[in-house]
């Protein structure tokens, strides 16, 4: 069991961004926050571990939240003081009916299009927190908290 | 380049299919790739196929359905598929979802031969 993060840390600097649930996006937000957070100097594997985290946050966006439709994702990359990182990503889409069951390992409401059900899992894994909130019909929150090195 | 995911190249080996896929591997790039590949399967149904995966330098839980999707096309004539020489990144998240259990990991390319 991982140690719950504090992340009552000052924040130090401040990236917010907002892209189109386009499945191309999904390359360009990873690179995008992997490119702010390099700035704290991580490690390539801790580098690694925060761009596929992102990508599965922003591809739930695209696949399940905005399913048949194009809408925003508004990610929030904060660097906070003891080399925390939080990076929040957004959207306004269909919600969660129940946050728990998602999280489950190899649950998907999408098998057919080939979705293994392992991105919360993997959130999960590659960060020292995840937060996830929700509401049916009005989008949902997953918050990544990553501490890196010293 | 920012999005560099879905170049897949084959090479025919007796009995055996060679896919070696490069770059990323995430749901935009997987869905070219799983054309691609399927494609070419369903032409050739090779007895074996080696999904080669050492310069895939990025993949998410979308390679994982990926990976799953072609071992069942494959085992519903009887085929096999396994994975060859995966990257650290690759390896890394097969082992998260405990995916080795299920499909085979060759690790050097003399296997080919074998």
């Amino acid at each position: 069991m991982k140690n719950r993060v504090d992340f009552t840390a000052a924040v130090e600097n401040e990236m917010e961004w907002r892209l189109p649930s386009l499945s191309v996006n999904e390359g360009i937000a990873r690179a995008g926050v992997a490119l702010f957070c390099a700035q704290l100097n991580p490690t390539a594997l801790e580098l690694a571990d925060i761009k596929c985290a992102v990508s599965e946050a922003v591809t739930n966006c695209i696949v399940h939240a905005y399913r048949d439709t194009v809408g925003e994702i508004r990610i929030t990359v904060k660097l906070c003081e003891g080399r925390l990182i939080s990076i929040e990503i957004r959207d306004r889409g269909c919600g969660i009916a129940d946050v728990k069951q998602a999280r489950e390992p190899l649950f998907t409401t999408d098998a057919e299009g080939e979705r293994s059900g392992m991105g919360f899992t993997v959130m999960e894994s590659f960060c020292d927190e995840l937060r996830v909130s929700s509401r049916p019909g009005k989008g949902t929150a997953v918050t990544l908290l990553k501490r890196l090195h010293k | 380049m920012i999005h560099n995911g879905g170049q897949v190249t084959y090479e025919n080996k007796g009995d055996t299919l060679l896919i070696r896929v490069r770059g990323e591997i995430d749901h935009h790039s997987a869905a070219t790739v799983r054309k691609s590949i399927d494609d070419r399967i369903v032409a050739e149904r090779p007895e074996r196929v080696l999904l080669e995966l050492s310069a895939v330098d990025f993949m998410d839980s979308s390679g994982l359905g990926l990976i799953m999707g072609r071992f069942a096309l494959v085992k519903q004539y009887c085929g096999t598929l396994a994975v060859l020489d995966p990257s650290p990144a690759v390896i890394k998240i097969m082992k998260l979802a405990g995916m080795e259990r299920m499909v085979s990991v060759l690790r050097t390319k003399s296997k080919i031969e074998g």
